[in-house]
């Protein structure tokens, strides 16, 4: 059967791997070539390469530091960030990124997902989308999540999964950079609400909270984490060893 | 040396350095003479299944990969690429394929989620030279929407999904795997090691 994925989160500035909290305070950790290929090495699923550059230049050393992953690195990467076109889609692919995740872009233009869908397949697109609880009910945010759209998640994800999306990251920023476990309840409505893989994020702190999660909610099908990994408080074949003996399917 | 046949569709990148990694050569090309030359053809895919046999056939590579093939010319075609090797497919109405290895291509049956993504276990089915440096019940990453519905003696693993899916085939020189080696890790890094040493 298929195994639950483990995926890093690098957050790329200026040629190097920072790490926020609450999408605040961030500090410089680690060069991004060395950080994926010892993930890689060390059991990950999967990666995400999320772009946080603010400039032209700055962009170059992403896709730069993107082919060099590539190069070296033999799992999947997915990429996201600044990515508001079909160009932006063309620009990262051909650097080696095996999927794109659109979020921002996704809230200004609808369809993108639709027409990147058409062009490279449901499965090169994920929708990422950073959700926070407002007035009783889950709203998108965007802008690094410092923007309320007034738009409802849920109802926000089922649609755009059926106009090509491939695959849900759904960060949580209530939980997000917490680190006292995954937003259960926000994933458990988005997860019975589609049928594409959902890839849960923000909150994880330790292996009892992907045990947690995969436990509790057999519909998703990822978990996706940053700090834990980056400063080593989580290993990744700790975690996945945990997870094995607490009988979730993994690959070792 | 490995052909990988670009013809317009997706992303070779990954692919041609996953060969760097085996230390093989490989070249993406769709030159017919290269191809013509290679010693192995790497026949790749991403997206739809139509618009992948078009670009093939505007290109006339279709009949050389077939020709090629025919001569003995070992063969491997990943994801839409194994896809490609079988009679037709009902991927957005009813295509055909190359034929060189027979089934056809259906949607993965409803219920299950789709895309099928993530790494699942190979079940092996029959000996194949492929698998030789790696196990029965290593992990593949598959990313895949339709599957080949083919004879059993053409398979050389499943995976298991909710339904039982053919992982890889293989006739002869003709071989297909529906997971990407080139985003296996280690255990798709072998099979392209294996492939090479063909």
């Amino acid at each position: 059967m298929i195994t639950k994925r483990i995926i890093p989160c690098l957050d790329v500035r200026n040629g190097r791997v920072v790490k926020g909290v609450n999408f605040k305070g961030i500090s410089d950790v680690a060069d991004p070539v060395e950080l994926a290929d010892l993930y890689s090495k060390s059991g990950a699923d999967e990666l995400v390469f999320y772009d946080i550059t603010a400039s032209f230049e700055e962009r170059t050393i992403f896709t730069d530091i993107l082919k060099k992953t590539a190069e070296r690195v033999f799992i999947p990467l997915t990429v996201g960030g600044g990515i508001n076109t079909l160009d932006d889609f063309a620009r990262v692919l051909a650097c080696g990124a095996d999927k794109v995740s659109v979020n921002s872009g996704a809230i200004k233009d609808p369809s993108l997902v639709k027409q990147a869908a058409k062009r490279y397949g449901d499965q090169c697109v994920v929708l990422s989308v950073d959700a926070k609880r407002v007035d009783g009910e889950f709203r998108v945010f965007a802008k690094g999540g410092r923007e309320d759209t007034g738009i409802e998640a849920v109802g926000w994800i089922k649609r755009l999964t059926g106009e090509g999306a491939g695959e849900v990251v759904l960060n949580s920023i209530d939980t997000d950079g917490v680190r006292r476990g995954f937003d259960l309840e926000m994933l458990r409505a988005v997860s019975e609400a589609v049928n594409v893989p959902v890839i849960a994020s923000g909150g994880a702190g330790c292996a009892d909270d992907f045990i947690e999660l995969f436990k509790t909610l057999p519909r998703v099908d990822a978990g996706l984490a940053a700090g834990i990994f980056h400063f080593g408080e989580v290993t990744i074949p700790e975690l996945k060893k945990e997870l094995k003996r607490n009988g979730v399917n993994v690959r070792c | 040396m490995t052909a990988i046949i670009d013809y317009g569709v997706g992303n070779l990148f990954s692919l041609k350095c996953s060969f760097g990694a085996v230390g093989a050569g490989a070249e993406v090309t769709g030159d017919p003479e290269k191809i013509r030359a290679a010693d192995r053809i790497i026949l790749p895919g991403v997206g739809a299944f139509g618009d992948a046999t078009e670009k093939l056939s505007e290109r006339g590579l279709d009949k050389l990969v077939i020709e090629e093939a025919e001569r003995g010319k070992p063969l491997l075609g990943i994801c839409l690429g194994m896809q490609l090797l079988f009679d037709k497919s009902f991927e957005y109405g009813e295509h055909m394929g190359l034929g060189l290895i027979p089934g056809e291509v259906k949607p993965i049956p409803a219920g299950l989620k789709i895309p099928h993504i993530g790494w699942n276990a190979l079940e092996f089915n029959k000996k194949t030279p492929l698998f030789k440096y790696i196990k029965d019940g290593d992990h593949a990453y598959f990313v895949h929407s339709y599957y080949a519905d083919c004879p059993d003696n053409f398979v050389s693993a499943y995976t298991e999904y909710g339904a039982r899916l053919t992982a890889s085939v293989e006739s002869g020189n003709v071989f297909g795997c529906q997971f990407h080696p080139e985003k296996s890790g280690d255990v798709g890094l072998n099979i392209l090691r294996a492939f090479c040493e063909l």
